[in-house]
């Protein structure tokens, strides 16, 4: 991978620093919401898939967090991205930190990202960077996995009874803000298209609403009208007030006890 | 143990086939489903297995309790693909049932309506990280006591269920262990939370064996009917045997000031659980015992609708096909 001579090193570094900060949070913030339903899911096969969907992103997590860790070159690794930044150092999408919610909303927010998650796995197999397309080559088997199981799940509720097709429709409501963050394309986006490293996000969208139409249409569930995104996650510069109460939890032995192995 | 005080039931059958019956298991042959059995071994087997499995689901909670809290990634990564295993280990036994002519709905009705029972284990809280390790080296670790004899039981879809079972429990138990091992070696205060967590989980963990011998009114018939292969007894004491040297190795003191090796029996003497807490414990009065009832009634009560729209969206499809066809 050759570096263009307009971009400094320490440029390059911090852009794809970000991009790989932003893999890493969304899955690990939604790892951490789909664990949450440990021993508590509808039925028995739900608690081990949400178990198994959790426990693919976190191993992605570590992945994608390695990685930044090694490309930061800081002596950091990817714990300590994982357990010890703060809310605004965190680089995931809305999406992801929306509280569970019921299992519908759980399983809606699991479809619009999981199929964002695939196109942009997909695209990134070819990236110029070979760590990255590894990394997307592994974990774009499981992510097939996901959005298979995922989609299936709001067909079969959204055409299921009434009440679980009203339930489906409240999440999709609820949730459809937060879908246009995935595809806005910022500088450090435009940095990473232009040296081939990841797809400009702005290039997944007709894809994805494609997909998203034909899931839709299956589960009979309507979106509405307009295209209202909330915005701030991927930037860092504004989150929701869910995440930080998801660090306390998540970060809390390795705040409370510093230093120590575990 | 996972299943405690089984009750096992009366046989009024055939003096003959029972006595083949009884021939058969004498010879080491496994019962299969659609073998003849007499109704106390199927009830007895229905009460025992669905207990185990009760148990494995339960036991998703006290530590599901710490998936979000998890200190690494990897230790989260690790207990999430524990309590997933616990869960297919439902499953699987569910399925061992099922063969026996009970469905796992019926069956999880009976849980939640508080006619079947789970282990006691289970209604202990997980209160430290420490925790973690103590379930998966005391608790897991009890769990293979019992479950590696059961491989070899009369019944088969449950001796086969019991060999995959006990594969992934041996693994539990290692990370269990791995997790004591870190805290005992780390500092001050992980050092006390791996003392504490076996200050509190060593009693509890030696009534998962069950009752004492002369107390054990259920036995015979099921060790008969090789449905059980040990006693409580033999078994605890296989269990303290085992790990009383594995605390000293992590340097941690077992809370009996009565333990001593006892050269003569080969096996240390201890002190037995408190077996007023353990009935107790039975019969709803545990610390966390109507939490964790509340827990799984409210999973499976407040999730209904999802059951019942698949279902809905299935009898739909099939509908649409036939009429295509
Ligand atoms: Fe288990
Ligand atoms: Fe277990
Ligand atoms: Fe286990």
């Amino acid at each position: 991978m050759a570096t263009p001579a307009s971009s400094t090193a320490a440029q390059l570094d911090e852009a794809l620093f970000t991009f790989l900060l932003r893999m890493g949070d969304n899955t690990l913030v939604l790892g951490h919401r789909v664990s949450e339903w440990c021993g508590h899911a509808p039925v028995l096969e739900e608690d081990i898939a949400l178990a198994n969907t959790a426990l693919d992103l976190i191993g992605q997590t570590q992945m994608w967090l390695g990685l930044a860790a090694d490309v930061e070159g800081q002596g950091r690794s990817a714990d300590d991205l994982a357990m010890l930044r703060d809310v605004w150092d965190f680089r995931n999408l809305l999406l992801v930190e929306q509280p569970n919610g019921d299992f519908g909303q759980t399983i809606m927010r699991q479809y619009l990202f999981d199929q964002f998650h695939l196109l942009l796995l997909r695209a990134l197999q070819d990236s110029a960077d070979d760590r990255i397309a590894g990394i997307a080559a592994k974990a774009v088997k499981e992510v097939g996995y996901h959005v298979e199981r995922s989609a299936e799940t709001v067909i079969g509720l959204g055409d299921g009874t009434e009440e679980s097709h009203g339930r489906m429709q409240a999440a999709l409501d609820w949730l459809s803000p937060y879908v246009g963050e995935m595809f806005v394309s910022d500088e450090i986006d435009a940095e990473m298209a232009t040296r081939g490293i990841v797809p400009d996000p702005a290039s997944l969208r007709a894809p994805y609403d494609a997909a998203l139409a034909e899931v839709l249409a299956k589960a009979t569930l309507s979106r509405h009208e307009g295209d209202f995104a909330h915005q701030g996650g991927k930037t860092g510069f504004r989150h929701s007030e869910h995440l930080g109460h998801m660090l306390t939890q998540m970060q809390w032995l390795q705040r409370a006890y510093p230093g120590a192995a575990w | 143990m996972y299943a405690q005080m089984v009750k096992s039931e009366a046989t009024q059958d055939d003096p003959e086939k029972l006595a083949a019956f009884q021939a058969r298991i004498d010879a080491g042959e496994k019962i299969e489903p659609k073998d003849w059995m007499p109704e106390g071994y199927r009830k007895t087997l229905i009460r025992q297995i669905g207990q185990h499995a009760h148990s494995e689901i339960v036991g998703q909670l006290p530590e599901g309790n710490w998936i979000t809290r998890a200190p690494t990634l990897e230790r989260k990564a690790i207990l999430l693909a524990k309590v997933q295993d616990e869960a297919g280990h439902g499953l699987y036994l569910y399925c061992a049932a099922e063969t026996l002519g009970v469905s796992r709905d019926e069956l999880t009705e009976m849980l939640l309506d508080g006619r079947m029972k789970y282990s006691s284990i289970f209604n202990y809280p997980t209160l430290t990280w420490a925790d973690m390790g103590a379930v998966g080296w005391l608790v897991d670790g009890a769990a293979i006591m019992n479950q590696v004899p059961l491989q070899r039981t009369s019944y088969g879809p449950y001796s086969r269920a019991m060999v995959r079972i006990c594969k992934e429990e041996s693994f539990h138990q290692r990370q269990g262990f791995d997790i004591m091992m870190k805290m005992a070696g780390g500092t001050e205060a992980q050092r006390r939370m791996a003392q504490d967590a076996l200050n509190r989980f060593w009693y509890p963990s030696l009534m998962m064996f069950g009752p004492s011998d002369k107390d054990s009114v259920h036995s015979s018939q099921s060790m008969k009917w090789r449905i059980k292969m040990n006693t409580n007894d033999e078994l605890r004491q296989k269990f303290v045997d085992q790990t009383v040297p594995q605390a000293e190795y992590l340097g941690l003191t077992v809370p009996d000031e009565t333990l001593a090796w006892n050269d003569e029996k080969g096996g240390y003497d201890f002190a037995e659980p408190d077996w007023s807490e353990f009935h107790g414990v039975l019969k709803g009065n545990g610390p966390c015992n109507a939490e964790r009832m509340r827990a799984r009634n409210a999973a499976w009560d407040d999730n209904a609708w999802v059951r019942e729209g698949l279902m809905a969206h299935a009898a739909k499809k099939k509908a649409a096909k036939v009429a295509a066809e």
